[in-house]
């Protein structure tokens, strides 16, 4: 077997551009899907049963269904529908990059949403009654007491939802997009270095990865900052204690 | 006193957990002024009473007056009471204070942030004459040094007392305390209790649902006592302490004096 060092250095820059790509469907699908989680989560504790049916209902279809097949429909069913092509939302959904950007979003929204309601339903009650013994209004609470508890408590699994969102952006690739992983493989189709290609890749996914751990190891230190103080670590919490 | 104006008026309140009616009509009125303390045994219904006054819990039936203003209640699904106007309700809980059995600090802002929160965000104040209130009366519960800690890093006794100064900041006009001892270590009760006695020295109205008794017969110009969700006994701490009417009330009391 050799090893082609030289189609990695040469193709260097084009996974980069890969990475790149892959990093922007990332981190603008996982924006808009934690904005499209907050509404589904509320209405998910709410207490009117017809308003909870709807984010059940799409929480079930989205989390139920392969990311693959979601990212088919929307790109190639849309130009199914007439009404679609004819709408003012052909222009974006005839675009690869949007129908992914879409797709994921409302993929990633469905597991945020589920994290939320969590997070939400474990903020002590009477932190809440507190806030409504003040006086506060139900918009006043949810933006001052409700949503930044609730993001501190929600920050270690939604780092997780990012990077499982990393991985499954990989199929962007299939439907003709270039991001790392469309990338490699255009490389490889022209040069046959399978192996070099694919490693390098992963490698970098790699990066990226730990690059999202560093990213969300420092906005749970700021969310949870009530919580960790000099000198005081859990210590029970270690096992070898 | 006589002629203070009602700070406070409840009329017939009642409450019910589906079959269980924990509440059977209590009627009670506060004078500005008044520090009235409830005891009772446990399920007597004080905590939920109390509760009941700002819609932390639905009353079932009944009216609640403050300040000469009525709260308008309506009928909900569950067949208890709701608000009919939640403005109006925002605008009462503003104004009667609230202190927990669990302190409920908001664990994820500093002390001085807790105290200024609902004065800049419900009452509109700017931020700096809140911040000066904020210090004043964390001075006043003798914790002003705590002022940038978290609620976390201060011992039971010391979150109550910041929680008692979270609700003087929006000035309230009724002071409604729920068992504020009931979660404190032994030694941190006293504490506790000084601010109240300073508060009540002051002038202001007070509920207080507890079972410190000597406190209540010091401080209280009326005590009650429930018993199965009824007003068993009323009247002056000297009267109810050493002359109780009832039976039941002298049997409590022999047991905790």
């Amino acid at each position: 077997m050799s090893w082609e060092w030289d189609v990695i250095i040469e193709h260097f820059p084009r996974l980069l551009q890969g990475a790149w790509l892959t990093l922007e469907l990332v981190l603008l699908s996982g924006f808009a899907g934690l904005m499209l989680a907050i509404p589904l989560a509320l209405m998910r504790v709410s207490h009117r049963p017809w308003l909870k049916a709807i984010p059940f209902g799409y929480i079930f279809f989205f989390r139920g269904t392969p990311l693959l097949i979601q990212i088919f429909l929307v790109y190639y069913g849309a130009s199914q529908f007439e009404i679609i092509k004819n709408s003012a939302l052909w222009p974006i959904l005839r675009e690869p990059y949007w129908c992914a950007i879409i797709t994921f979003a409302m993929h990633t929204a469905a597991y945020i949403a589920e994290i939320l309601r969590g997070a939400i339903q474990s903020i002590p009650k009477g932190e809440i009654e507190a806030a409504r013994a003040l006086g506060m209004s139900y918009p006043l609470m949810l933006r001052r007491i409700i949503l930044p508890r609730a993001f501190g408590i929600m920050m270690p699994a939604y780092g997780n939802e990012v990077i499982l969102m990393l991985k499954g952006s990989a199929l962007a690739s299939t439907i003709t997009l270039l991001d790392l992983t469309g990338m490699a493989r255009t490389i490889i189709a022209r040069t046959y270095t399978p192996l070099e290609v694919f490693l390098a890749a992963g490698v970098i996914y790699l990066i990226i990865s730990a690059l999202i751990i560093f990213l969300f190891r420092y906005l749970e230190k700021r969310f949870n900052r009530h919580q960790h103080w000099p000198n005081e670590k859990p210590k029970d919490l270690d096992p070898q204690h | 006193m006589s002629d203070a104006a009602i700070a406070l008026e409840i009329n017939d309140l009642h409450k019910s957990y589906g079959q269980l009616e924990v509440l059977k009509g209590i009627s009670l009125s506060a004078k500005d002024g008044d520090v009235i303390s409830i005891l009772g045994s446990s399920g007597s219904g004080k905590s939920t009473f109390l509760r009941c006054l700002n819609l932390l819990e639905s009353p079932s039936q009944g009216q609640i007056s403050f300040a000469g203003e009525t709260l308008a209640l309506k009928p909900g699904k569950d067949g208890n009471l709701e608000a009919s106007n939640q403005k109006q309700l925002e605008r009462m809980r503003a104004s009667i204070g609230f202190v927990f059995q669990n302190f409920n600090l908001w664990p994820h802002m500093t002390i001085i942030e807790n105290i200024m929160e609902a004065p800049v965000h419900v009452l509109k104040q700017d931020k700096q004459t809140a911040y000066e209130n904020a210090e004043n009366y964390l001075k006043k519960v003798g914790l002003l040094d705590k002022k940038n800690s978290y609620p976390n890093q201060l011992s039971g006794g010391q979150q109550q007392r910041i929680a008692i100064a979270r609700t003087l900041a929006m000035e309230p006009q009724v002071l409604l305390f729920d068992e504020p001892t009931s979660a404190l270590d032994p030694e941190l009760v006293n504490e506790v209790l000084t601010v109240m006695r300073d508060l009540a020295a002051e002038g202001r109205t007070m509920l207080i649902v507890t079972h410190e008794m000597r406190f209540a017969r010091d401080v209280s110009s009326q005590v009650v006592f429930l018993h199965e969700g009824q007003v068993e006994e009323i009247g002056p701490p000297e009267k109810v302490f050493t002359n109780p009417e009832s039976e039941r009330c002298r049997t409590f009391l022999s047991s905790h004096l």
